[in-house]
């Protein structure tokens, strides 16, 4: 199915297998899984790919273990991905947090479907907002990125995993099912046109080398495991040298440098679009398939006149808080869509501080959001 | 003299384990079957769970990985399919393995992947206070089995072997020398290396169950019988003994070489496409 068009491969792809080629041209050797839909294509695609690339592929035992593996994969210097949906994303929530605890980089997929428990299988859903930032426990800085088309989903699984190599942290793709299993037309980068980030790497020799030391950006620099750089990674709370510690001071040290290396990387980790906001008197904040019908809506409404616009945020986690405030301070209303009861809503509200109302259009029931939800709460608000 | 201080993080010391616990006497047998094959301290990777025994990864000078409660094997395993020059040793406690990682466990044997697995069998969970583990033998007191325990205990051996672990010894703290022995031959061997060892933790299973340290270490040497001997002897006299020495072996591909002919053929197969 794929042809040249001037340099550029143009290739009808689903979203799911956009993810598995992205990690490819990321640099991602090493994928553990277990089946569960519906990102199971994701581990059926490279389960071809990476052999052919001289990468590896392992179906593990449960949800759990392939957690587990791809962080001990990404302890020797391997790009790691490891593909899920909300049960198996709960499952591995503590093995997320250990990648947090010992900094290590990895790519979490999570294709929403409907929950809580087992609840819609093969439906989209995007109820795991939340849970992509709490879901594992004890306070800790999350990642997350949410495409909102095939291409997009290809160009932000490169962006996880560049996020994730730069800041040694777990980082999570909250795709929707649409977006998941939707085919489109794509036109892939080529492979000069990609940046891809690397783990910082030390530059002293071992007896002098702090595998979690602070520095300027708070991200340590990483040896990987057989390089000659013999040192401790455990999930208790270590001192620089990676030694379990526990004094108040080295706790203190540790959660707020994990903390703040986030703070300071947000330029890098933050994107959001913004669409017809400029004469915006309504605004929306919606992201992933939610924004696709909120796209929709607008035309609509700006066919009757209506002056809305979107802000969509491909950086669900940290939240875009500095675009979110500056559109409460423009618009009279501001309307969020999501496929869940209010997730993201909540974090809409915590940033607006009442300046102006925000308003919920919300669909539990496995189907997207219809276009016409959206614009009768325009419609009603203008 | 061994020098051990050669393979220890030194200003980890005094660690934590209790006086009279095994695990000390199973870390320096480890470390002299380590020096016996010659393993450089670069090309190991140790890999433990959570427990008093998987705190050994923090005084040994390896590129070591302190992981999950019952997820050491997952770990270990994608440390070695993705670098599979490093020898990974993976220790982990009777809880760790057989309980909360027991399905990892009998994954890892099914794939036969190379690693060197030590399980520390105290029948008890030491670090969080004496509950009932999944070796506890029937009849002794657990904090959370205070009448008797009357869950049946697992035999890890066995449960190895049936998965299809192609190197299964069973050591007790008590014969370090048969233990330094069968560690280094489960390190040698090509694929999955179970070595399980019987220890005690004095303070939180005997204590309870009023045995001391002695009769506790007594009962190790005069309730096990090497596999050799074992042989000569009639099922009466090995009556309520456990058999200790390499209990198991077999020969049959090992996970990782697998998937490096898998990597070849895959590749051979696209370029033919090409």
């Amino acid at each position: 199915m794929s042809t040249q068009t001037k340099s550029r491969q143009v290739k009808l792809l689903q979203g799911n297998e956009a993810c598995a080629e992205a990690a490819i041209a990321a640099g991602c050797r090493f994928f553990a899984g277990y089946p569960i839909s519906p990102s199971s294509e994701i581990a059926e695609h490279l389960s071809v790919r990476l052999p052919q690339v001289g990468g590896r592929f392992i179906q593990m035992e449960d949800e759990i273990a392939a957690m587990g593996a791809i962080l001990g994969a990404a302890m020797t210097g391997a790009k790691v991905m490891t593909a899920t949906s909300g049960p198996g994303y709960s499952l591995k929530q503590e093995n997320i947090g250990y990648a947090v605890m010992a900094e290590i980089p990895c790519v979490i997929v999570d294709v929403m479907r409907g929950g809580p428990s087992t609840g819609l299988p093969t439906s989209p859903a995007q109820s795991d907002v939340m849970q992509a930032r709490w879901g594992t426990h004890g306070d800790h800085p999350a990642v997350a990125l949410a495409p909102a088309s095939v291409r997009e989903v290809y160009d932000e699984t490169i962006r996880a995993f560049n996020i994730a190599e730069r800041f040694r942290m777990p980082v999570t793709l909250l795709v929707d099912e649409i977006i998941a299993h939707m085919r489109e037309r794509v036109e892939l980068p080529n492979k000069g046109e990609i940046t891809l980030w690397e783990r910082p790497r030390p530059t002293v020799p071992p007896d002098q080398y702090l595998p979690f030391g602070d520095t300027p950006t708070g991200v340590p620099p990483m040896a990987n495991f057989g390089e000659g750089y013999r040192y401790h990674v455990t999930g208790l709370y270590h001192d620089p040298h990676g030694l379990p510690k526990d004094s108040p001071e080295v706790v203190d040290n540790v959660i707020r440098r994990l903390m703040r290396k986030v703070e300071l990387g947000a330029p890098d980790i933050l994107k959001h679009e913004e669409v017809l906001l400029d004469d915006a008197a309504l605004g929306i904040v919606a992201y992933g398939s939610s924004a696709r019908s909120a796209k929709a809506a607008i035309r609509l409404a700006r066919a009757r006149g209506i002056k809305v616009g979107l802000l969509r945020p491909l950086t669900i986690w940290p939240f875009i808080e500095g675009p979110v405030a500056d559109l409460s301070k423009q618009v009279r209303h501001i309307i969020v869509p999501e496929m869940n009861l209010g997730q993201l809503v909540l974090e809409v509200e915590r940033v607006v501080r009442g300046r102006c109302p925000v308003h919920r259009v919300n669909r539990v029931t496995g189907e997207p959001i219809p276009p016409d939800e959206i614009l009768a709460k325009i419609e009603e608000l203008a | 003299m061994f020098d051990y201080e050669k393979y220890l993080r030194l200003e980890m010391f005094p660690h934590i384990w209790c006086p009279g616990c095994g695990d000390g006497i199973v870390m320096k047998s480890l470390l002299r079957a380590i020096d016996r094959v010659g393993l450089q301290k670069d090309e190991i990777c140790m890999v433990s769970g959570i427990g008093c025994s998987s705190r050994l990864t923090g005084y040994v000078d390896f590129n070591t990985l302190h992981t999950t409660h019952g997820r050491p094997l997952a770990f270990a395993t994608g440390v070695k399919l993705a670098k599979p020059s490093l020898n990974v040793i993976v220790i982990t406690g009777d809880g760790d393995a057989l309980a909360i990682g027991g399905n990892h466990f009998i994954h890892a044997c099914r794939r036969n992947i190379d690693l060197t697995v030590l399980l520390f069998n105290n029948a008890t969970y030491g670090m969080t206070g004496g509950q009932l583990a999944p070796t506890t033998p029937t009849g002794k007191v657990a904090s959370t089995a205070r009448q008797g325990s009357i869950d049946p205990p697992f035999d890890a051996c066995k449960l190895a072997i049936a998965a299809g672990a192609t190197y299964v010894a069973r050591g007790t703290s008590y014969h370090s020398q048969q233990l330094d022995r069968l560690i280094e031959g489960g390190i040698k061997h090509k694929g999955f290396a179970l070595i399980e060892i019987l220890e005690n933790c004095n303070t939180y299973y005997g204590r309870p169950n009023k045995v001391s340290l002695l009769e506790l270490l007594q009962w190790e040497k005069d309730n096990t019988v090497n596999v050799k001997a074992a042989e000569r002897m009639t099922p009466e006299q090995l009556q309520g003994k456990i058999i200790t020495g390499v209990l198991h072996q077999a020969d049959r591909p090992e996970y990782v070489a697998m998937y490096e002919e898998h990597i070849a053929r895959a590749q051979a197969k696209a370029r033919a496409a090409a």
